[in-house]
């Protein structure tokens, strides 16, 4: 285990084979395959490994698919639904390497719930459960875990991605670790939505990984949103799968075929989106059976916690309920994967979970709680065992030469620093852009050049201008990260000129078959978006 | 969001201080825990589940305080619900053996 060093009082300074930078799944199964091929391992979060990131408030399926032949077919079902974006290698090796860490998990003790005949489900995974267990495998295999300690940059020999620094922000110094590789394990970009995870989840990897010149790619696919009691972080649609729905004179809301809505989940967002931009909606559990109320309730405890607090009986009386904006989250953008192990094409630069583009799963569909669950599980795995590879391979040349840290915008003003350009107001004024209904679920090309023209005159003021001071700097850091991601995500949708999956463009409905490709952003000022037809195929072979 | 620490039921252990993931609380001297950025607050709970004396409360609305009281969370019974509910206990995990989500989703 790597021993910490106090430079002094001002700073932490740590050596390591690999350096996992976030807190949740992807983050825990990337520092335990790391560290079990022999690396030394260090883990920084933001927050704290174990209750970081949105898997550890939820409660949520992983696509669970044992071996055997039918994976084939289990697979192409799913594929038919992704809008022609995913790769069926992927999501093959993905339910393959997903299913072996559940049996991991299962081997280790994790307490599984059991089946009828008694055999565990494996396919579940309560998240507080889930991620407290994780916590302890990661300090069982020797990692070296700093909580609270975000990262605000990574560092660069000008080859490869050499380590990272940031700040220690319960104790207020600085901190570098030099590492033979990173891995990128910071989420996706919630922009900033009361969602269970949202606070922490900035979208910081994708600035750190455009920084080093890293792609992006999926960006446009923003546009999933789930329901919630109105004003809760309760973003899990489960329980409206049973429901009835209605406007504030009480008037059913009516599905495709002109009847009463009784599923809200789903293509059913759809309807309710319409609604819920003509004014309130209410909706009712009324449509679960008796035994299905009690296992709702026993399954998805937190959803009723906001009910009981709430003083409200969901299965009798409406109540007010809203979508709330997911971003990249339940969305599908992230940093592009170059090959297998999950690097970026920077050299020593690795990335896991909803970080990465998860494209090649999803494609312009949500991979909603259970694909992205097991893209951690996976894609984890082999950032870790890419990372760790990769800082083998360069072992000796890793702190051969000066460390150069790569970080910009939020942090060294390409101007000067102005007081009135803050944090959050910079988040609000994206927020205006990327998370409204009428504007983001349903896109037009018109109101996108607004959003384009808004977001690049809050991104001029926030390059020239935004900085922070000492654990401030995380602040003005994030609101970088999400002025970044929001303009990366209007610009990609702009040049996305048809309608696919979760990007629905009113002006231009359809697929285009001239589009059934991913789009591919590369740069940070100034950006360039490349389509990238048979990219997979490439790849592949 | 996070509305009250309890300073009746708190034991000052700081768990809270070190489990919140976005840095919610600050340890005081001699004293509970105060909650020192209540705007950073995602309205996980998690912090309700890893406090060992349930002297926690988050409201369920995640937009800003509602002003409950800790008489009110009291008499109400809210303190540590949600830990019973996952079968959580003086902020050790338990229950997910029993989690009937499988149920669910057969039915779905």
């Amino acid at each position: 285990m790597p021993k910490p060093q106090r430079h002094n009082s001002e700073s932490l300074r740590i050596h390591a084979d690999v350096l996992v930078l976030g807190g949740g799944p992807s983050a825990a199964w990337a520092a335990v395959a790391a560290a079990e091929s022999g690396a030394k391992v260090v883990l920084a979060d933001k927050g704290y490994l174990g209750t970081s990131g949105a898997t550890a408030p939820s409660n949520t399926g992983t696509w669970c698919v044992p071996p055997g032949d039918n994976r084939h077919a289990v697979v192409d079902r799913r594929w038919q639904r992704t809008g022609e974006l995913a790769d069926q290698r992927w999501m093959l090796r993905c339910v393959d390497t997903a299913y072996q860490n559940l049996l991991r998990l299962s081997e280790w003790g994790y307490p599984f719930p059991s089946e009828d005949d008694g055999r565990l489900y494996i396919a579940n995974l309560r998240g507080p459960d889930y991620m407290r267990f994780m916590r302890r495998r990661v300090l069982m295999a020797g990692v070296t875990v700093l909580d609270h300690h975000p990262a605000l940059e990574l560092l660069s020999d000008g080859d490869a991605v050499v380590g990272a620094a940031g700040v220690a922000r319960q104790v207020g110094h600085d901190w570098r670790v030099d590492a033979g590789a990173v891995v990128l394990a910071t989420g996706g970009c919630a922009f900033r939505e009361r969602i269970l995870g949202g606070t922490g989840l900035t979208g910081d990897g994708y600035l750190m990984a455009a920084e080093a010149g890293a792609s992006l790619s999926g960006m446009e696919f923003t546009g999933k949103y789930t329901l919630a009691p109105y004003g809760s972080s309760l973003n899990k649609g489960l329980p409206f799968r049973w429901a009835s729905f209605h406007r504030e004179d009480g008037s059913p809301i009516l599905g495709p075929t002109g009847e009463p809505l009784r599923n809200g989940i789903g293509d059913r967002e759809e309807e309710l989106a319409r609604a819920l931009i003509d004014g309130p909606v209410y909706a009712r559990l009324d449509q679960a059976e008796p035994a299905l109320q009690g296992w709702l309730r026993q399954g998805q405890p937190n959803c009723f916690v906001t009910y009981d607090r709430a003083g409200i009986d969901p299965f009798s009386e409406l109540f007010r309920i809203t979508l709330r904006a997911e971003g990249t989250v339940r969305g599908t953008g992230g940093i592009d994967i170059v090959s297998d192990d999950c690097a970026t094409g920077v050299p020593g630069l690795y990335v896991a979970g909803d970080a990465a583009s998860r494209e090649m799963m999803t494609g312009a569909v949500s991979g909603g709680g259970a694909v992205n669950s097991s893209w951690a599980l996976a894609s984890g795995w082999w950032a870790g065992k890419g990372a760790s590879t990769h800082a083998r391979r360069w072992t000796g040349k890793a702190f051969r030469r000066e460390a150069r840290p790569l970080g910009q915008a939020g942090l060294r003003p390409s101007a000067f620093a102005r007081a009135d350009i803050a944090a959050a107001e910079v988040i609000e004024a994206v927020r205006g852009e990327v998370t409204p209904l009428d504007g983001n679920f349903f896109r037009t090309g018109e109101r996108l050049e607004k959003s384009a023209e808004r977001l690049e005159s809050v991104w001029r003021d926030v390059r020239g201008h935004l900085q922070g001071e000492g654990a401030d700097r995380l602040r003005s850091r994030e609101a970088a990260s999400i002025a970044a991601s929001g303009r990366w995500s209007v610009a990609a949708a702009l040049h996305r000129a048809e309608s696919r999956g979760m990007h629905r463009r009113t002006d231009l409905p359809g697929r285009n078959t001239a589009l059934a490709h991913r789009l591919v952003i590369t740069g940070v000022d100034d950006f360039r978006i490349a389509g990238a037809p048979g990219r997979l195929a490439e790849l592949a072979s | 969001m996070i509305e009250i620490v309890s300073a009746t039921r708190c034991v000052e252990c700081d768990i809270c201080v070190k489990v919140c993931p976005t840095n919610v609380f600050d340890a005081t001297e001699n004293g509970a825990p105060v909650i020192a950025r209540q705007e950073d607050c995602q309205t996980c709970f998690l912090c309700e589940i890893y406090c060992p004396t349930d002297a926690l409360y988050v409201a369920e609305f995640a937009e800003g305080p509602t002003g409950i009281t800790e008489a009110q969370a009291e008499a109400r019974q809210l303190f540590g619900s949600y830990a019973r509910a996952l079968g959580w206990k003086r902020g050790k995990a338990g229950g997910s053996e029993f989690d009937p989500t499988h149920r669910i989703r057969v039915a779905q």
